[in-house]
């Protein structure tokens, strides 16, 4: 069921940025920048958690979630260190996918070459 | 026959497929929907082992991993033409971005060009987000201070 759910959420999270994409003059650029703002705040209003608890890698996957988590790892800091957590927390949390992007990003650019983009 | 920005608009928009809306969004919602399925199955053979959060993590690393490893090759920005947003919004849409900038600026050295393009769009997402999640630390101290 669960399953099902992290489909279905995560597919309608990904056609409402194409919605943007398509009837805003929006870049990706920036739509990628709001989604994770966007997740900070919804998080912050307590909208997010929920979700994620009940569609899981749907709501976890997309940028959304990536903003929920940088949320989430400042509030556990912050109950844990006081204010400091504020500037610790988040980046804490995100640590593992952003350090992975940036690896294999230039492990990626060893491998690979640039071609024209058509 | 003159024509100003407005009317040009509309022009485009009659002259273009009535349906390219409705079949970007069913490919939007169909491939992010299949990215997230991927990542719940992920998600659940890691928690077999390991506690929630690490398992979290450790699918976002793998899903991380696979979008760049298909970045090389081409394959994630051939789907990408197709799928819009459905590919551009899960995180692994964040790793192609920053791979494919990496990829393409090593002409340009590994640290003006690689090091420094890296960061085209993952610096923007990073900053708002880390200035966002600062902005709700602060609230939150407050509010758990004054109750």
């Amino acid at each position: 069921m669960n399953y099902l759910w992290a489909f279905l959420v995560g597919g309608a999270l990904c056609l409402a940025g194409q919605l943007l994409i398509d009837l805003t003059p929006l870049t990706p650029a920036r739509i990628l920048t709001g989604y994770v703002a966007a997740g900070v705040v919804l998080s912050a209003v307590g909208l997010y958690g929920p979700l994620a608890d009940w569609a899981g890698a749907g709501a976890s996957v997309p940028l959304l979630g990536f903003g929920h988590l940088l949320a989430k790892g400042v509030q556990q800091a912050v109950d844990e260190q006081g204010l400091v957590g504020a500037f610790t927390g988040g980046l804490t949390a995100a640590a593992g996918g952003v350090a992975a992007s940036l690896v294999f990003a230039i492990l990626a650019a060893l491998l690979g070459r640039s071609k024209d983009q058509n | 026959m003159k024509l100003d920005p407005q009317s040009y608009a509309r022009m485009v928009r009659r002259a273009a497929p009535p349906s390219a809306l409705g079949r970007d969004c069913a490919w939007a919602f169909a491939v992010g929907g299949c990215i997230c399925l991927l990542g719940e199955a992920m998600r659940r053979a890691y928690a077999l082992r390991f506690a929630p959060d690490l398992a979290g993590t450790l699918t976002s690393i793998t899903l991380i991993g696979l979008a760049a490893a298909a970045t090389v090759p081409g394959w994630y920005q051939k789907l990408a033409a197709r799928a819009g947003a459905g590919t551009l919004v899960p995180s692994t849409g964040f790793a192609n971005s920053v791979a494919s900038a990496a990829i393409e600026f090593k002409a340009e050295g590994w640290v003006t060009g690689v090091g420094a393009h890296i960061f085209q769009i993952a610096g923007p997402v990073i900053a708002y987000g880390t200035l966002a999640s600062w902005v709700w630390g602060l609230l939150y101290w407050a509010m758990s201070r004054g109750g």
